[in-house]
């Protein structure tokens, strides 16, 4: 039915490039059997896999709807959704004529921040092929990013570098609630592998790093947690600029995925206003915070802040630059946004075919 | 002016139902409310998501906190995209009733015998004099 009453607005829209920067594709422990050792698998089976969180068969904050996902996303031949190529094409790619997709793979089967590290390594690796195999090579569109167990920072150079020989990997992967701050010296290997295969490194919301979701412990309500990832990432945004990661490594790229973005501007003001006096205490930095962010960051679009007054969305998004900002719908999560109707209308031609995959075509090279 | 539109045989949508219909090129969803019939335009007014692939509930209320009431228990419906809620009797948005509305269309249920003599519309639809059936004005 929503093919019938969108049918006019997509004929509009069919002029539009669009590059979905955040599709997430879901694949069971059986599907990674094939590219995981009998070691491995026989382990999984035996004693399954370890979160740093309390709630490893759950999430620490059930979601508002089953698999946090759109109750229209169940594809009707059985599985969860995002786990079915075919339904995905029908009620994503093809419906919205997307040009591409970049993979980003969530849930435990990615092996992401376990703490039995050797598993998290075959986790990832086995993750990286199965995008491969069931995703981009049956579908071009769709482009993997390259999983890594980054928890153990040298394990996931060598992932970098292992999958770099592969154009199809467009990005580095992490999440943003690691173990550690993502500025601190255990991750630098990422960053410099990324570098010298030339990828972004796109770091999405969400992850188990152990830790509670903020700085006063945890919070009640899953409200808190969606709101969660605009304060996590400022911590993880100033921890990579004070680090001077930027300043070891001029030529990174960090892309955030699904961090929102109207709190950017705000933490540069904030940054440069103490940087001012303590940049002492932080001789390394050569520049004001702000100027990091602006040279080193993309955002993706969804969730995007709602203001009510839309001049003020449109005064955020160009202090962070319109070639900056990349269009994600989060397929197939209840969140979502729809690619036809999610930009603010008031954005010229220019600023939205920026948005919709100029930037991320230039940045992805796509 | 509204043309009314047969839609369903009563039968079809059982009380706690909804139906998917085509009014006249409209898509609309009837629900029957323990034997009352409200129509809704399909498209949810928040951003457009398929309001009849949405989830039955009912209203969460709070007086004060570690008080909850939940009332009105499959007169709420809830989008399937963003859980956006709105009233099935009035169309009005829990989220945002404000500004936003479910767009609402006349209904009511007539005797077959009725129907056969018009003005209604009833292209795809066979009816006969036996049964009762609900007609919707788009």
């Amino acid at each position: 039915m929503n093919m019938e009453v969108r049918a006019k607005e997509r004929a509009q829209s069919s002029k539009l490039s669009i590059i979905d920067c955040d599709f997430h594709p879901r694949f069971s422990q059986e599907r990674m059997k094939p590219f995981l050792s009998n070691q491995w698998w026989s382990y999984l089976q035996t004693y399954g896999g370890r979160q740093r969180h309390g709630m490893g068969k759950s999430y620490c904050y059930p979601k508002i709807a089953p698999q946090a996902s759109r109750r229209d996303s169940w594809p009707p031949r059985g599985g969860v959704p995002g786990s079915d190529l075919d339904f995905c094409r029908e009620q994503h790619l093809d419906f919205y004529g997307i040009d591409y997709g970049i993979l980003t793979p969530l849930g435990q089967s990615t092996g992401n921040g376990d703490q039995n590290v050797e598993l998290s390594i075959a986790l990832a690796s086995a993750a990286n092929e199965v995008q491969l195999a069931d995703w981009n090579a049956k579908e071009p569109r769709l482009k993997p990013s390259i999983v890594v167990p980054y928890e153990d920072g040298v394990a996931s150079a060598a992932e970098v570098r292992k999958r770099a020989k592969n154009p199809e990997f467009k990005q580095v992967f992490l999440l943003s609630r690691m173990a550690e701050a993502a500025g601190r010296k255990r991750y630098w290997p990422i960053y410099e592998a990324a570098v010298e295969a030339g990828l972004p490194v796109g770091i999405h919301a969400f992850g188990y790093g152990g830790w509670p979701l903020t700085s006063s412990g945890y919070p009640s309500f899953y409200i808190e947690e969606m709101s969660e990832h605009g304060t996590g990432a400022q911590s993880m945004v100033t921890s990579m600029i004070i680090e001077g990661i930027f300043e070891r490594w001029p030529e990174l790229k960090i892309v955030l995925i699904e961090c929102g973005f109207g709190w950017l501007p705000a933490l540069g003001w904030r940054l440069d206003k103490h940087w001012k006096r303590l940049k002492d205490e932080v001789p390394h930095l050569k520049k004001a915070p702000s100027e990091y962010i602006r040279e080193h960051f993309w955002v993706t679009t969804q969730p995007m802040e709602e203001t009510d007054t839309p001049e003020h969305l449109l005064e955020v998004m160009s202090w962070i630059g319109f070639d900056r900002i990349m269009f994600s719908s989060d397929y197939p999560h209840w969140d979502f946004d729809d690619p036809f109707t999610c930009l603010p209308p008031t954005l010229t031609d220019a600023q939205r075919r920026m948005i919709y995959g100029e930037n991320a075509r230039k940045l992805y090279r796509l | 002016m509204a043309k009314k539109h047969v839609v369903a045989a009563v039968a079809e949508i059982p009380p706690g139902g909804r139906k998917l219909v085509d009014a006249g090129g409209r898509a609309v969803v009837v629900f029957n409310l323990g034997g009352e019939f409200f129509a809704l335009s399909n498209r949810c007014p928040h951003r457009g998501g398929d309001l009849c692939k949405g989830y039955l509930t009912g209203l969460i209320q709070s007086d004060e906190p570690g008080h909850y009431e939940f009332t009105r228990r499959g007169e709420i419906i809830r989008c399937a995209w963003h859980n956006w809620e709105f009233d099935i009797r009035t169309g009005k948005s829990y989220c945002d009733p404000e500004t936003l509305q479910a767009r609402r269309f006349g209904v009511s249920v007539e005797k077959g015998a009725k129907l056969i003599e018009g003005p209604y519309v009833a292209e795809t639809f066979k009816v006969s004099v036996e049964d009762d059936y609900v007609v919707v004005e788009a």
